[in-house]
Order: C-alpha cells, then structure tokens, then sequence
C-alpha cells in the first residue's frame, strides 16, 4: 500500500545517481550489474552493499541474466519498463519490480520463441486487424525494438536512453507506440505493445515469475491474490482489504 | 501406410461436452464408443496451481497450441487472409474437456424466437433485414427442444431462478441461483427502477454439493474468482472431466485415446467408413473405421474436417449455393463501463457465472418496429473475479502507460463496474468459413479461413443496447458512465468472446442446411456434427446450454439411427444434393 512506501519514494534521478546507472554502458557490465540488482532487490532500500531480498539475508539468485547477453540491452530494457509502469506515491515501478527480469527470464522460453504460436509463412503486413503478422520471434522483436530504442535516442538527443530525463524517454516510447520510427522486420507498434503488455504482466503476475517483487504491486492494487475462498465474504457490503497471498502458498512441502 | 484398427460402432472426433455427452448416452445403452482426442487428459487433480493469472488467462495454458493448427481471417473476400498466429479474439480448447474445462459456466436456453427466428420475423415485421442476411429456421420448435435443455442442466448442475422473460420452463432449476451480492442487488435494484425485470443468471458453477443423475458428485462453488480461463480445484465447476467423461468411462463401453489428432473423415461416397489420425506422439497414423462417424470437435474444426474430407458440398458466397462453411456467426458485445468515485467493491472475489441478468432487450421480448435491427442481447453484470493483470480500465483518455495510467488503474481497479450484452448474431452472406488455399497445419492441411465482419445489423444492436447498459448504470450510481463503441470493422485481435457458431447449421431443408435437427447430415445418414457448428444463428446468450441440449437431442438421434439406418427427418423440400 501506499502508505508504506516511504522508503521507496526515490526518484530516478537519484535513483540513477545512486546506483551508477546513469553512466549507461560506460560502466563495466559486471559492477553495474551487481548495482542494478541491489536497487531492484532492496525493495527501495538504498543500500548498495549486499544483494538481499525482501529483508532477508538470503542472495536472490533468480535475479541474473538468462536472455538478454548484453548489460547495455538490460538496461536499455529496464528503463522503458520504468517509464511505463514508473515509481509513483502509489509504490515501487517496474525495476523495483524485478519486472525487467521478469522480461529477460520470459524472452528466454516459450513466451519469447513463440512456441505456441503460428510461425509458419509466408509473411505479409496485415492489416490493423489481423493481429501479429511478423517473422520475428519475440525475442528477436525485443532485440530489435531496444536497439532501435538506442539509436532513435542518439539521433533525436544526441544521448543514451538510458541517460535521458523522463520525459525525453518518454517522446521517445511515444514515437514507437504512434508507429513513428522504422524498423526492421516487425512495425514498432508491435513492438511497444509486445514491451507495455510485457511490463504490466510482469508487475502483477504472481512473483513466482520474478516480477511482482514482495507482491508489492497487488498491495498497491488491493489485490489478494491465490485466495483459495470467498464464499464467508463474497456477501458482505464493505470492501475487504487482504494481505496478498502467492501460489508458493499452494505448495505443500 | 496407416495402420488399421479394427472396426467400432461409433467414433468421436473430439471429447469435450458434446463428445462426453455423446460417449455418456450411447455407452449407457451398450454402444461400444471410442472418443478421438487430439490433446492431453486431465482432471481436477491438475488445477491445484491455477490461481496463476499469468500462465492461464494471459499465456493461455489451457488453450490450442497454435503452432500446430490456427486459422487465418480477413474482413472481407477483396482482402489476403493471413493467420491468427497469436490468440486473442476468441480462445480455442485443447485437452480432455475442451473449452468445457475452462468456460465460465453460465449456462441459458436459447428462446423459442431464436429456434424459428426467419418466419418469426417475417410475420411480426416483413423481411426487414433484406436478403443478404441468410436467417432461417433450426428445423426444431422449442417445445420439441425443451425436455433435453432439462437434461443438460441436470447433468451439470445449474443453480438459477425464474427468468421472467426467458424460454418457458417445465422444470425448475436443479440447483438454486448463486447468492446475491451488493454488486448483484445493485444491477436488481436498478433495474426494477428502469420498469426492467432482472434476475440471478443460470450458473454451472455449483451453488450446493450436488449429484447428478448419473451419480457424478460435484461440490459448492467458492467464489474464489478463477473460472473464466481455468479449471476448478474443487470439482465445483461441471465440466465434462467431472460428470459425462467418467460416466461413460464407469459403462465399461466407452475406449478414450487422447493424443489422436484426425486428419480426415474416410468416406465411400455418402457413407463414412471411419476417420483417420495422427498419433501427436509418434506421428504414426491410424485408420479407425467405423459404422457411425460423430463429429463433437469445436466449431472450426467440425466445420474444416468437413471441407477437407469432402463431405458435404462447401458454401459458395457468390452463388449462395452450398452449406458448410455457411452462416459463420460471432457475438456482437455492446455494455457500458461506470466509474464510481466514493465506493470500492470486491470485485476481486467471484465465480464466472456469478452476475445478474434482464432479458427485456433480447430477442422479440421488445417491440422492434421502430429500430433498424432485429434480435437483441441479454444485459448482464457479472462479478466473475476481477484479477490485475487484465483489468486496468481508466476513464477515456487516459493513456495507457506511463504515471497516470498507474494511477488511475490502481484507483479505478475496485471502482468500476461494466454492464454488457450478449448481442446475437445475425448470419449474413458475407461472412463464411472455406478452406485457406495458401497456409498448411502441422499435418500438411489447409487451416480453415475465416471471412467476416461487422454488418449494419450489427452496428445499429450495438448502440442500441450500450445505450441500455448505460442507463442502468446510470441508475446504479456511478458517477460518470462511458458507453462502449464498436470498431470499424472485426478486429481479430482483443479478447471479445469464445461463442463462434455455424458453418455445420441445422434446418429443415438440405438446400440450406447442412444437418436434420438430430443433427445427423443430409448428405451422410451416419454422419453427425454436434456443436454450436449446428446454430443457424447466433442468439444473445452464451451457447453452452444450447449446445448441450443439442448434443442430448443428438445422441437421441444416434440411438435411433442404429435402429433405423436411414435419414431420420423428412426433408421439407425434396432437394436432396448430390
């Protein structure tokens, strides 16, 4: 809930300041790696010297690269996602989320190579009704979409996204969503439907999936969870606050 | 190369509702019965992990697999169909079950207007829609229909109460209606307020521990708000894993092969020998003959196994000659969204056939003399359990992403309600299923090709109807109430609704109609297609009932058929096709 967040009330300035992010690739992959995860894994907290999760002293090890194979891209990736679903009075946005590992471990597995969907050709643009019509897998849309992402950042202010105001990430996002810039093999459009539906799942699915971070955003949401019953409640007139409760409550060993 | 099995009395392809009901009735009377199910099986046992929005409502566990099979759509005959690679508009099944695992389980009789739709309309108002609708008859009255829409609900169970304006009933419902909640007593009061008349909706979703006739237990429903999309962890939901499926496995008559995905209906001439399939498994492929064939797949693939054996003559939209593929309809889906500034609801518990209903907008329940359209819909609030990551509805306007779009979903999440309609479908020449000349299944066939879009009809229902919706919500409270448009044309990729109907329909006549009303074909006396393939039309309810009461009405027919082997209804015209 909201009011719990005071310690998350950073904003991405100092977010950046803190975590060396702003120095976009400048920084070795490896120390800056380990940055990003603390901010993400601290729930707010701006202690940068250990990697813990939630309060406990225990190492996240799901939060470590399994698609994406540059750090560049990651944090390309992770910033879009912010501006997206940002940190706001409500609570923690989409880093704080782990909503960007939430997207590298998808793009890495069936989500990402498309294993469910109709890839067959031969390929033609459709029109605005006939839905995804790309040979590129998801991941490769992703591939595509974030360098683009890069170079349309370079071309309109001469700097990295990653080192942009939000508002300038923003102009930029919008151009992709408006379908104002080119791009090779899928329409960005496509592709900024693919990364804002992507961010919003990752924020809300059960954290299982390594997004939804302590189930803080269905605390912001008021949502519940995997509740297993509602039939002593289903009934009553005032609106019931839960605790969250995730589908590892399900598991019983 | 196939190898061959030996010979059976009855296969189905396909074993979901109509396929287990089928199974059920004929394996009860001694009828050995093998069931062709292409996916895997599973029952309540595997649901313990379905409280995952993610993986089931938003990757679509439970639905096709794609990759191996889609269809393709385009809005119209000028343009290039291209494949639905990804799902969205409507979510195919897959697995023992069908969609009848993951369905909502609101369950409705069609009324009496929908089975004899053509000469109702003509009498009260003329040919109102022109010829290029192709609106007919079912070749059955509702009193004919009506004993086996009984048996359906007592097989699954249905809890719900007198609708005052809904098909007449003999019977009351086996079970009673689901409780009444503040969003449900809000809709009723409303309504009564409107002059309306509204009441509990028909619910599968079990409203007391309940055994079925044919001793299946199920359980009370806990409106834990995961239905719509997923299975029940309690066994409180009916499907057909948890009443027709063991009941025709308890008879000792019934043979179930999942992984058997079929490829063709063999036939020597008008008389089916058998079907033949895929192992999914090993590729190998089998030859199950056979002295009745029972189509009881989805809507698509009834319609495309036919086209792709041969059997029956395909539609033809210039001439307007032909019946499979023809009178594909949809569901046109108007409603209203209120947003309610000072109040939160719980919206996030709930079952999927949880909600509140008036029939006073649907069918010929209002006088249509002074509107351009005919039929209507059912206006419903439903409270099926809202969860967060599909339901981020801001006011008009707001972006959708970015800081205000996080605000206002996350203020909005627990402050609005949606009022929607069910609004029928009427079939129009245009719109059709036919075989894809360019894109091939996993198996080297051609996928089935979708043609269709929004017509005038249904336009003018639409804002019809939203309008309705919004005044009740109005009347309910909500502090500012946003109507819902329709878009330019059929857009194949939001979710809008899983009731795809026709292309296989039912009549009176072979020139039109492509089964009797035991749904066997005019043109293959042991050949019977069951499903909502069989609806001439699509009415303003969700179809489950019907489809069920048709397939009851089917394996009437079968019984028969055994007896008789013959065509079992005199054609109206004799017209019989060649």
């Amino acid at each position: 809930m909201a009011d719990n967040n005071s310690n998350t009330k950073m904003s991405r300035r100092k977010f950046i300041k803190n975590s060396g992010y702003v120095a976009g690739g400048a920084i070795g992959g490896g120390l800056l790696g380990t940055l990003v995860t603390t901010s993400v894994t601290n729930n707010g907290s701006q202690t940068a010297s250990n990697t813990t999760d939630g309060g406990s002293n225990q190492t996240n090890f799901n939060k470590a690269l399994m698609y994406f194979t540059r750090q560049e891209d990651f944090n390309i990736l992770s910033a879009a996602t912010e501006r997206i679903f940002p940190e706001d009075d409500n609570g923690p946005g989409a880093i704080e989320l782990g909503v960007p590992y939430f997207i590298d471990h998808q793009l890495a597995g069936a989500y990402g190579h498309n294993d469910k969907e109709y890839m067959q050709g031969p390929f033609f643009e459709g029109s605005d009704f006939q839905g995804y019509q790309t040979r590129l897998k998801r991941h490769e849309v992703f591939d595509v979409g974030i360098q683009a992402i890069e170079k349309q950042s370079q071309q309109d202010f001469d700097a990295s996204f990653v080192d942009l105001e939000g508002k300038q990430q923003d102009e930029i996002l919008q151009k992709f969503q408006d379908g104002d810039v080119d791009l090779k093999g899928v329409t960005p459009t496509t592709f900024f439907e693919l990364l804002r539906s992507a961010t919003i799942e990752g924020a809300y699915s059960d954290p299982l999936y390594g997004g939804n971070g302590n189930m803080a955003a269905w605390e912001m949401k008021q949502f519940p969870g995997s509740r297993m019953s509602y039939l002593d409640e289903i009934e009553k007139e005032d609106f019931i606050e839960k605790e969250p409760q995730a589908l590892r409550a399900h598991i019983s060993s | 190369m196939a190898t061959q099995l030996d010979k059976v009395e009855v296969v189905t392809v396909g074993v979901g509702w109509t396929g287990g009901i089928i199974a059920a009735e004929l394996a009860k009377e001694g009828v050995k019965v093998v069931g062709l199910e292409r996916g895997k099986e599973r029952s309540t046992e595997d649901f313990q992990m379905v409280h995952d929005e993610y993986r089931y409502a938003i990757r679509y566990d439970l639905m096709q697999d794609l990759s191996k099979e889609t269809l393709t759509f385009r809005n119209n005959r000028d343009e290039r169909a291209l494949p639905m690679r990804q799902l969205g508009s409507f979510l195919l099944g897959e697995g023992l079950g069908g969609a009848g695992v993951h369905w909502n389980g609101q369950t409705w009789r069609f009324l009496p207007y929908d089975l004899q739709i053509k000469s109702m309309t003509d009498e009260k108002y003329g040919n109102k829609l022109g010829d290029d609708y192709t609106l007919q008859d079912w070749g059955i009255t509702y009193e004919e229909l009506e004993p086996y829409f009984y048996q359906f609900e007592q097989t699954a169970g249905i809890g719900g109460e007198d609708n005052p304006m809904g098909a007449p009933r003999s019977n009351p419902y086996p079970n009673p209606p689901m409780v009444d909640t503040p969003i449900t007593k809000r809709f009723k009061e409303a309504a009564k307020n409107l002059d309306l008349h509204p009441f509990q909706m028909p619910s599968a979703n079990m409203t007391e521990n309940y055994e079925n006739p044919d001793g299946q237990k199920m359980y009370k429903c806990q409106y834990c708000g995961f239905c719509e999309r997923f299975g029940c962890e309690y066994g409180a939901k009916a499907s057909p894993n948890v009443t027709v499926i063991p009941t025709a496995q308890a008879t000792g008559n019934f043979e179930l092969r999942t992984g058997a995905n079929v490829t063709e209906i063999l036939h020597d001439g008008n008389r089916a020998t058998g079907v033949r399939y895929v192992d999914v498994q090993t590729g190998e492929e089998f030859e199950q003959p056979a002295d009745i064939v029972v189509l009881t797949s989805y809507v698509m693939n009834n319609t495309r196994l036919l086209l792709q054996s041969e059997l029956g003559q395909p539609y033809d939209p210039e001439t307007g000659n032909g019946v499979i593929g023809k009178n594909y309809c949809y569901q046109i889906l108007p409603g209203a969204t209120g947003f309610f500034e000072e109040e939160k609801f719980n919206t996030y518990m709930g079952a999927g056939a949880l909600g509140a209903s008036v029939d006073d907008y649907n069918g010929d329940n209002f006088d249509h003399s002074d509107v351009d359209f005919i039929h209507g819909a059912s206006v419903s609030i439903t409270q099926t359990g809202k969860r967060p990551i599909n339901n981020n509805t801001v006011p008009s306007g707001t972006p959708n992403w970015g800081q205000e779009f996080k605000s206002q979903s996350i203020k909005y999440y627990h402050r609005t309600l949606s009022v929607g309609g069910q609004g029928a479908s009427m079939p129009h020449r245009d719109n059709y299923l036919s075989l894809d000349p360019d894109y091939k299944d996993a198996y080297g066939n051609p996928l089935l090709r979708l043609t269709y879009d929004y017509t005038e009809q249904d336009r003018k229902l639409h804002e019809y109807i939203s309008e309705k919706c919004a005044e009740i919500l109005k009347e309910m409270g909500a502090d500012n109430v946003e109507p819902r448009s329709i878009s330019d044309h059929y857009n194949i990729v939001p979710y809008q609704t899983t009731h795809n109907t026709g292309g296989v329909i039912m009549g009176d006549d072979p020139e039109t109609s492509a089964v009797n009303n035991y749904l066997q074909m005019w043109d293959a006396d042991n050949v019977f297609v069951v499903g909502a393939s069989a609806f001439a039309h699509n009415g303003g309810y969700n179809p489950t009932g019907t489809v069920g009461a048709l397939a009851y009405r089917a394996a009437e027919g079968i019984l028969k058929f055994r007896d008789e082997d013959s065509q079992l209804v005199q054609a109206k015209k004799d017209s019989q096709l060649a």
